[in-house]
């Protein structure tokens, strides 16, 4: 991944088995981190690590990566933290629940129950800062994205498109389906942990009145 | 300190970049053309990641509180007080209460002002480097006050000291770029991958700090499903489904889905960042890892032994 990125990808096992292993491994890497090695991004299927390529070249990353391959258990990763969030579904908070019950053949309460009754678990965090890509959303409610995206959404808004639902953790453009909103902050730089989520952590809806 | 009196375009505090929070999403940011940000902190006597001001686009006006020395990088521009005009890639002295302006004069879009000392500006996550849209920093306007630290050394020691024109990069309105082969080459067709590695690229809007959008030849895909998300670097260059490529830049996702059939190596971001929109031409060259990391290398080494001081009247006359 050019000159500046080590990119792993493991692509035969099952996505929540490969999940655990990039967790456990870029745990690893960051827990005792060669000088030089900026960061790791695990993702669905891939890691990939940043370095600087004035300290490091390739071989050097490659070889201190593929040494630690080997030693990664599943259990090494972190336990996963359990989040609750709590959600107002419909109305002026999740413009459009009304338009995913009807896409989808359910009733608003319908579609609560099941988008709430789910354990998630954090894939990634990316398109902004701390935004989590949770899944899997039950398959009643899969639907792909809007045909066009809102220009903004409000920092706080749970919405959903495809086999995903996330959070929108500032005001941003949006095109997934905005069924609801959370009074919890997602993203404050000034707060000591700056990040409501990372990679891996659990997570469920609870509605609120 | 030094006070903002006017901006036009993106102007905004740079250092070296904001590292690890890219697996929250928060991208690196710093500069967009390295070398230039690099040289102005090096012609100040500052430590190479030192936050400066970036002026994107735009221009702007500002006023020395104190004596200060300032050095002006990058290209199109030209920084001028109500006296003099200083070349660019040479460290100058204003003196309190003058005004220093920075404005466009040719193709280029990028100008960097390092000040002796560093801008002291409120670090986020560990950075001063502006990043907006998350409320990392802000654009710079009218009445902002940016605090500086303390010089390396006297102001007379740092002034006039110059970067040799043979030590610079060789920018231009027409570039060729080395390239990494990217992850995805099989999501494209051969005639795909002949189209990017061998015809030009314009630049064209909307082009910013997150990414600069080519036109050209369509880079033709074999597979059009999307792939699932996986982290991206600055200069990846990502291929949507229309074939015209988009390269991340020093603000881009931290993750992406579409294919990336190249990443540009960093010894050439700074060349590509400076690409004059609509007027200009890229052509994509394959290199090597190995190869692309000896010539950043290289250039890091040139640049941290390029900086002379200049013996010119100017600086007796001060």
């Amino acid at each position: 991944m050019g000159d500046s990125a080590l990119r792993l990808e493991f692509p035969q096992a099952p996505r929540l088995a490969i999940q655990a292993r990039l967790r456990a491994l870029s745990f690893l890497l960051e827990a005792d981190p060669l000088p030089g090695v900026m960061e790791t991004v695990p993702a669905y299927t891939t890691l990939v690590v940043h370095y600087d390529p004035a300290r490091l070249s390739y071989h050097q990353v490659v070889s201190w990566v593929r040494e630690r391959i080997g030693r990664v258990e599943d259990s090494a990763a972190r336990p996963p933290r359990r989040i609750e969030v709590p959600v107002r579904y419909g109305g002026d908070s999740g413009p459009d629940l009304e338009a995913v019950a009807a896409a989808t053949g359910l009733s608003p309460a319908q579609a609560i129950r099941l988008h709430a009754e789910r354990v998630y678990t954090v894939f990634l965090l990316g398109f902004a800062p701390g935004f989590p890509y949770l899944g899997v959303l039950p398959r009643q409610l899969r639907l792909p994205r809007r045909a066009s995206p809102r220009p903004r959404v409000p920092a706080g808004s749970v919405a959903i498109a495809g086999s995903q639902t996330g959070i929108y953790p500032i005001d941003s453009p949006g095109g997934w389906h905005w069924i609801g909103h959370t009074p919890l902050v997602l993203f404050d730089p000034r707060r000591e942990l700056p990040f409501l989520f990372a990679p891996g952590d659990r997570v469920r809806f609870v509605p609120i009145e | 300190m030094l006070e903002v009196l006017e901006s036009v375009g993106w102007v905004t505090v740079q250092d070296g970049g904001r590292f690890g929070w890219r697996r929250f999403g928060v991208p690196p940011s710093g500069p967009m053309d390295w070398f230039a940000h690099r040289a102005a902190n090096r012609l100040v006597g500052n430590p190479p990641q030192a936050a400066a001001l970036e002026i994107g686009f735009g221009e702007v006006t500002l006023l020395a509180h104190r004596h200060l020395v300032l050095a002006a990088t990058g290209v199109g521009y030209r920084v001028s007080t109500a006296l003099w005009t200083f070349p660019l890639w040479t460290s100058f002295v204003v003196r309190a209460g003058e005004t220093v302006r920075i404005d466009r004069t040719g193709w280029g879009n990028w100008a960097y002002l390092a000040v002796a000392g560093g801008l002291e500006t409120e670090m986020l996550l560990g950075s001063r480097a502006a990043y907006g849209r998350a409320g990392l920093g802000a654009p710079l306007t009218g009445g902002d006050r940016l605090p500086v630290g303390r010089p390396s050394a006297s102001l007379d020691e740092l002034a006039a000291r110059t970067l040799s024109a043979q030590s610079l990069l060789p920018y231009s309105p027409s570039i060729c770029v080395d390239v990494i082969p990217g992850p995805h080459q099989n999501v494209f067709t051969a005639e795909g991958r002949r189209a990017f590695f061998e015809s030009p690229y314009a630049l064209i809007e909307p082009s910013d700090r997150t990414g600069y959008r080519l036109q050209g030849i369509a880079v033709e895909r074999a597979d059009r499903n999307e792939l699932p998300s996986e982290g991206m670097a600055p200069g990846s260059v990502q291929v949507p489904a229309d074939g015209q490529p988009i390269v991340l830049m020093a603000d881009g996702g931290t993750t992406g889905g579409y294919p990336v059939i190249a990443v540009v190596a960093r010894a050439d971001l700074p060349l590509l960042a400076q690409l004059p929109l609509n007027a200009g031409a890229v052509r994509f060259r394959a290199t090597t890892v190995d190869a692309a990391q000896a010539r950043y290398r290289a250039l890091l080494h040139v640049l941290d032994n390029a900086i002379q001081i200049e013996e010119n009247p100017h600086r007796l006359a001060q």
